[in-house]
């Protein structure tokens, strides 16, 4: 099927409206807002602290936890409160793709706990989340590489594009769905998931796409977090 | 450490002062109210007391009633204390805090019948419509029931129904009416009232609610008393209540004109 025109219309190699912001939440160590469009995450970092109970630390370096979930009203039809299998998998894929950017080897028995929320939801919001947890990271004074930059990229009928909404997800065409993260400015991915059909060429020309986004959105996060220090 | 925080805080108290300079029965301001953060939500609203940000958020649903109210709509109320909120929360099912929490939030509307729960009836002992208020903290800086308690009452008021599926009996989720929920004039509002050596005083922050002896929640509807809870570990005295009531009634059309 073709799709020719996108329904906010956006040019296919372009995200929707980003925004964020460093420094949301009080009590935590570190914390961060990221915006896509509709969809808004959160991110708190608490840490580092002694991880319990002691076996399950690491005597070489710090342990990266992570954990995403979803407001119960933050999509239209209610969720119910509490992980469920997809938010078990997101924290797990998230946690790894974060992990490349930290360097925790001083940080032995201890843990960083990484709290993301979605406030509301329209499609992307893992990658949101890994971008407001990058900023959150960073916030909290942790040794990093670099920052993580996340965003999906994938195919609506028979276009590559960028940035999917829910309308898009949702395409009754058929969709591809590949939600990328680019640790910059190495360039390297650390997330890279995919849900569709697709040919190799394609995924490739989706991947440029993603690259070029990732490196507007680190243009973003390098901001917000200069913001934080400009008051 | 907390025993001395405790004397510094009871020292000035004495003095009718507070470590952030307010009086006693003085709300940390502004009292923000800031609705429709969620729009997939059908009301939300997110409070800002002092450093407190709570978010509420209200999902309307069709479902079944209970068979003991055949004719009446069901308002169900949860919360989650967010650990991101405080490093004093964990993850995981909902502990004996929360649920307090939510429970206190859920008598103070059901009781004061501010929701008229016979209009949301669609078919008896059928179809209802399901009002969940979904509350979370964001950021604890003390005193998150009043927050939260605040907070649903203005994500009910900014609530509107989905739209009704005649055929397949459901709601269209993603589709909204423009017909707000039925409720009453008279808001439920909640006062807690802390109590610190002999003192009273209303919107604790963080390092005086690590020292409190007691606490009073009353929700009023401005007239009536709808639900009170009495928690933490010293006693009261009926004098003591007495008073935490009059103060719980005194600060109603401070919080009302927030919502106005």
């Amino acid at each position: 099927m073709t799709y020719t025109k996108r329904a906010d219309n956006r040019k296919f190699d372009e995200p929707r409206k980003m925004e964020a912001k460093v420094g949301v939440i009080d009590r935590a160590d570190g914390s961060a807002m990221f915006k896509i469009g509709d969809t808004i995450a959160v991110a708190a970092v608490y840490g580092p602290k002694e991880l319990y109970p002691r076996f399950l630390q690491d005597s070489e370096k710090g342990k990266l936890k992570c954990t995403y979930d979803m407001l119960s009203f933050s999509v239209p039809e209610r969720k119910r409160p509490g992980p469920n299998r997809r938010s078990v998998e997101i924290s797990l894929v998230t946690e790894k793709a974060l992990l490349p950017s930290l360097d925790l080897k001083n940080y032995a028995n201890t843990v960083i706990n990484v709290f993301i929320e979605i406030i509301q939801a329209n499609a992307g919001t893992r990658c949101a989340g890994i971008c407001a947890a990058s900023l959150a990271l960073a916030d909290a004074g942790l040794p990093m590489r670099g920052l993580v930059s996340a965003i999906s990229v994938g195919k609506v009928g028979d276009q590559v594009v960028v940035d999917l909404n829910k309308e898009e997800e949702d395409y009754e065409g058929g969709s591809t769905d590949i939600p990328i993260a680019i640790l910059l400015p190495d360039e390297k991915i650390t997330l890279l998931q995919l849900d569709g059909n697709i040919k190799k060429e394609e995924f490739l020309k989706a991947m440029e796409y993603g690259k070029k986004t990732c490196s507007e959105i680190y243009k973003v996060q390098v901001k917000a977090l200069k913001d934080k220090y400009k008051k | 450490m907390k025993k001395e925080l405790r004397s510094y805080i009871a020292s000035l108290l004495e003095k009718d002062e507070r470590m952030d300079g307010r009086k006693l029965d003085e709300f940390r301001k502004p009292v923000k109210v800031e609705l429709n953060i969620s729009k997939n939500a059908e009301g939300s609203a997110k409070v800002t007391m002092g450093k407190t940000e709570v978010i509420v958020g209200v999902k309307i649903d069709v479902g079944e009633p209970f068979p003991d109210s055949p004719d009446r709509g069901v308002l169900i109320t949860g919360a989650e204390l967010l650990p991101m909120s405080s490093p004093d929360f964990e993850s995981g099912p909902p502990d004996a805090q929360t649920t307090e929490l939510a429970r206190i939030v859920d008598r103070g509307i059901r009781e004061s019948n501010f929701i008229d729960t016979k209009q949301l009836c669609i078919k008896k002992g059928e179809k209802v419509w399901m009002v969940f208020i979904d509350i979370y903290s964001i950021n604890d800086g003390g005193n998150l029931i009043d927050a939260a308690a605040l907070g649903a009452v203005a994500a009910l008021k900014n609530a509107r129904f989905p739209e009704y599926d005649e055929k397949t009996g459901k709601a269209k989720y993603g589709y909204f009416t423009n017909k707000k929920l039925p409720l009453g004039k008279d808001l439920p509002l909640t006062c807690t009232v802390f109590k610190i050596s002999s003192k009273l005083l209303v919107d604790v922050n963080n390092e005086e609610e690590s020292v409190i002896d007691s606490r009073l929640t009353v929700t009023t509807d401005g007239k009536n008393i709808n639900a009170i809870q009495k928690s933490s570990d010293c006693e009261l005295s009926i004098d003591d209540v007495d008073k935490m009531i009059d103060l719980s009634f005194k600060k109603y059309k401070e919080l009302e004109a927030v919502l106005k």
